[in-house]
């Protein structure tokens, strides 16, 4: 856990702070005792804070994610205690306990449990699915709502707890989407791609999202080559570079991670594979500014479907310009967070109250507008968000833009990307 | 699914690539067993180690404007002179003579630089693009990126320094002889402590070298290590612990067995093919492919 939960210490002594102590405490006491009576109502005024549970991964494999959603999760804090906290609460503040789920599920379930007996009203978190499956439950019997910030597995929010809100899209939505606007593209463009390539890593998330696009895209027209799968780590993609050569594909699709997204894009580039464009959903960089950035002209033109902010609404280009200016890289993960921990916010203030009951009816019947995210207010069914959808970005002189859907477009898709 | 033509033309470039990837988990590797070889300890912090010199690449880049292959001439005495003081004044004085107190420290110093590394660098993956990141060269059909080409010659001449090294110098014969019997070279004067935290030193040296040959292809981030420490424990097992000719043959052949693996079995099963070749090895030559029976 962390720093934030620790109790107070004291080091001094009770032998050496006796004697010259005494007058001392009269002292001081005397000088609050005048100051309280000056000002009555200083006191009384202050409201006591409230404690939310941020349950990320800080620690293993997805430490990464975690950490950046935290860094939205407190700067959601910062802004609200900001601007005086929590009103219907008498401006009470927010105050984070973090806790470190470590990757693990049984580690997440475990720290639900820790937070249980903080005193937490509502926890935000856990960024993966396979966490969540645990922490969710665990919340569940203490009565505590969760706000996931990712966690998109649909199972999350279908086995009827009462207890857990997914603001952003979940996997099939974003899927169902991002099949459609990569057709779109292409109808728009005049259908110059027939044929795909999928490669994907071995876990439940690239194997799925594969198994999707495999069933899909042939009903849309299109000519599925192959689906290729790795392991992670893969350290070498010069076969699969050569594959892809070889089959000669229109589109390369990727469903995998950070690591190997781009150790792929760069290998296809070294080796002169140039499809005519790469698209992923929920990909692992490819709306990631520092791939943009760091891998330059093999990241140019890679199209992604996921979470971003829409880039009509000032606040978000603010929020971003925020995290950069303190030397952070901005992400989905860190956007997601920001938001659950604001969606979270509105419901404590409707609820009028910290009692964990109150907060999850609010959640529940929360109509939020008040956000940047291209999806019109909160709706939730189930414990997701109905309005919530994914945009189609694309890497362009080496920066993220939104170039689906039209309404929150910041820059016309180039499809087929012209990769050379 | 996977058709004849294919394979027939990807065979010359997918053994190749194999070769290169090779090179480097047998540099990886050699720093390895000669740590194992002179002080019989099998160090955890390997990889660890490795993602510190990846990181000393990557800033010196970043910061300094300083090329991966010129980053050389720092990271690898720099690597030199963290691996003398850690041996010398860490796991040296925690071992109380007891070969497991030194896996332990090895193990805790792995999760100490890790959780730096996540505080000072976050947990992000991080990659460099030089001029020659995308240049190719033709050998003979297999298109190969001149990194990949130049951190293959370089880690084939590191391992022939090391093993000029080993050879030809008086430190190289203290190596061998503690290497052999700590005791007798006590005996006749060879300063027993300074040559085991001399060959943990040259051991990191490895890593520095091939970190400079691994960036521009590859990325950086705090758990890199994790990827290439089981695989370098695989080849120090294969060639035979301590062995140094078995070091560089082992990781050639891992290199080799994981391309061709990928090749015909598929990226994800690929990698299979490594380790049922390490059992097979294993069960007819228990000492590992160039190792001495004890």
């Amino acid at each position: 856990m962390s720093e934030t939960m620790s109790e107070p210490t004291s080091n001094a002594t009770p032998s050496a702070a006796a004697a010259p102590g005494r007058r001392q405490f009269l002292r001081v006491s005397g000088v609050l005792a005048a100051s309280a009576g000056a000002a009555p109502g200083l006191l009384l005024a202050q409201p006591a804070p409230i404690k939310v549970g941020v349950l990320l991964p800080l620690t293993g494999a997805v430490a990464y994610p975690g950490q950046q959603s935290r860094e939205g999760v407190m700067l959601a804090v910062e802004d609200i205690n900001g601007r005086g906290g929590i009103q219907s609460l008498g401006g009470a503040k927010l105050d984070t306990l973090v806790a470190d789920a470590q990757s693990q599920p049984q580690v997440g379930a475990a720290e639900v449990d820790k937070l249980n007996e903080a005193g937490v009203c509502a926890i935000v978190g856990p960024y993966a699915s396979a966490i969540a499956f645990a922490t969710t439950q665990a919340a569940a019997r203490h009565n505590i709502a969760c706000v996931l910030d990712q966690a998109v597995a649909d199972q999350i929010t279908s086995r009827g707890l009462k207890n857990v809100f997914r603001f952003g899209p979940s996997y099939e939505m974003a899927v169902r989407t991002g099949i459609n606007n990569f057709h779109i593209l292409n109808t728009v463009a005049g259908k110059p791609v027939k044929s795909v390539i999928v490669v994907h890593e071995e876990s439940l998330f690239g194997t799925g999202t594969a198994a999707t696009i495999a069933r899909d895209l042939p009903a849309l027209g299109y000519e599925v080559l192959e689906v290729i799968k790795h392991a992670n780590p893969t350290r070498d993609f010069n076969n699969i570079a050569l594959r892809i050569k070889a089959r000669n594909p229109d589109v390369v699709m990727q469903a995998n991670y950070l690591n190997e997204f781009a150790l792929l894009l760069r290998t296809l580039r070294q080796q002169g594979v140039r499809p005519k464009a790469m698209y992923s959903i929920f990909g692992g960089g490819g709306s990631n500014p520092k791939v943009a950035k760091e891998l330059g002209e093999a990241a140019e033109g890679v199209l992604d479907c996921n979470h971003w902010f829409n880039p009509r609404d000032k606040r978000g280009a603010a929020l971003r310009a925020r995290v950069e200016k303190k030397g952070l890289t901005f992400t989905h993960e860190l956007l997601m967070g920001y938001n659950a921990t604001m969606l979270l916010a509105d419901a404590i203030e409707r609820a009028k109250s910290i009692r964990r009951e109150a907060i999850i009816d609010a959640l529940a019947a929360s109509t939020w507008a008040d956000h940047f995210m291209p999806y019109g207010p909160t709706r939730f069914v189930n414990g997701q968000n109905q309005g919530a959808q994914p945009v189609v970005t694309q890497i362009l002189k080496g920066d993220v833009r939104v170039v689906l859907p039209n309404t929150y477009a910041e820059a016309e898709a180039i499809f087929p990307a012209t990769r050379g | 699914m996977i058709d004849s033509a294919l394979i027939g033309a990807a065979l010359w470039p997918a053994l190749v690539n194999g070769l290169t990837m090779g090179a480097i988990y047998a540099l990886i590797a050699l720093g390895l067993t000669l740590i194992y070889g002179v002080l019989h300890i099998i160090n955890f912090a390997h990889g660890s180690l490795l993602m510190v010199a990846l990181y000393a690449v990557l800033v010196l880049f970043e910061r300094l404007g300083i090329d991966p292959y010129a980053a050389l001439v720092v990271v690898v005495p720099g690597m030199f002179g963290i691996g003398y003081v850690l041996q010398r004044f860490v796991i040296n004085p925690a071992r109380h003579g007891r070969d497991e107190n030194t896996l332990l420290v090895t193990l805790g110093l792995s999760i100490v630089i890790e959780n730096l590394a996540s505080h000072f660098f976050k947990t992000d993956t991080r990659q460099i693009e030089t001029a020659y990141t995308f240049m190719m060269v033709d050998l003979a059909g297999a298109v190969i990126s001149m990194p990949r080409l130049l951190a293959f010659a370089g880690a084939l001449a590191s391992c022939l320094a090391l093993a000029v090294l080993m050879r030809s110098t008086d430190l190289g014969r203290a190596i061998r002889a503690v290497a052999r019997e700590a005791q007798g070279a006590r005996v006749v004067g060879i300063d027993v402590d300074h040559v085991f935290a001399m060959s943990f030193a040259i051991g990191l040296a490895c890593l520095g070298a091939a970190a400079c040959f691994l960036l521009p292809t590859y990325y950086v981030s705090p758990q890199v290590g994790h990827g290439f420490v089981l695989i370098a424990f695989t080849v120090v097992v294969l060639g035979g612990m301590g062995s140094f000719t078995g070091s560089l043959v082992g990781g050639l052949l891992v290199g080799v067995i994981e391309s061709l693996g990928g090749l015909l079995l598929g990226e994800s099963l690929g990698q299979i093919g490594v380790f049922v070749i390490f059992i097979v090895i294993l069960l007819f030559r228990p000492a590992g492919l160039f190792g001495q029976r004890t």
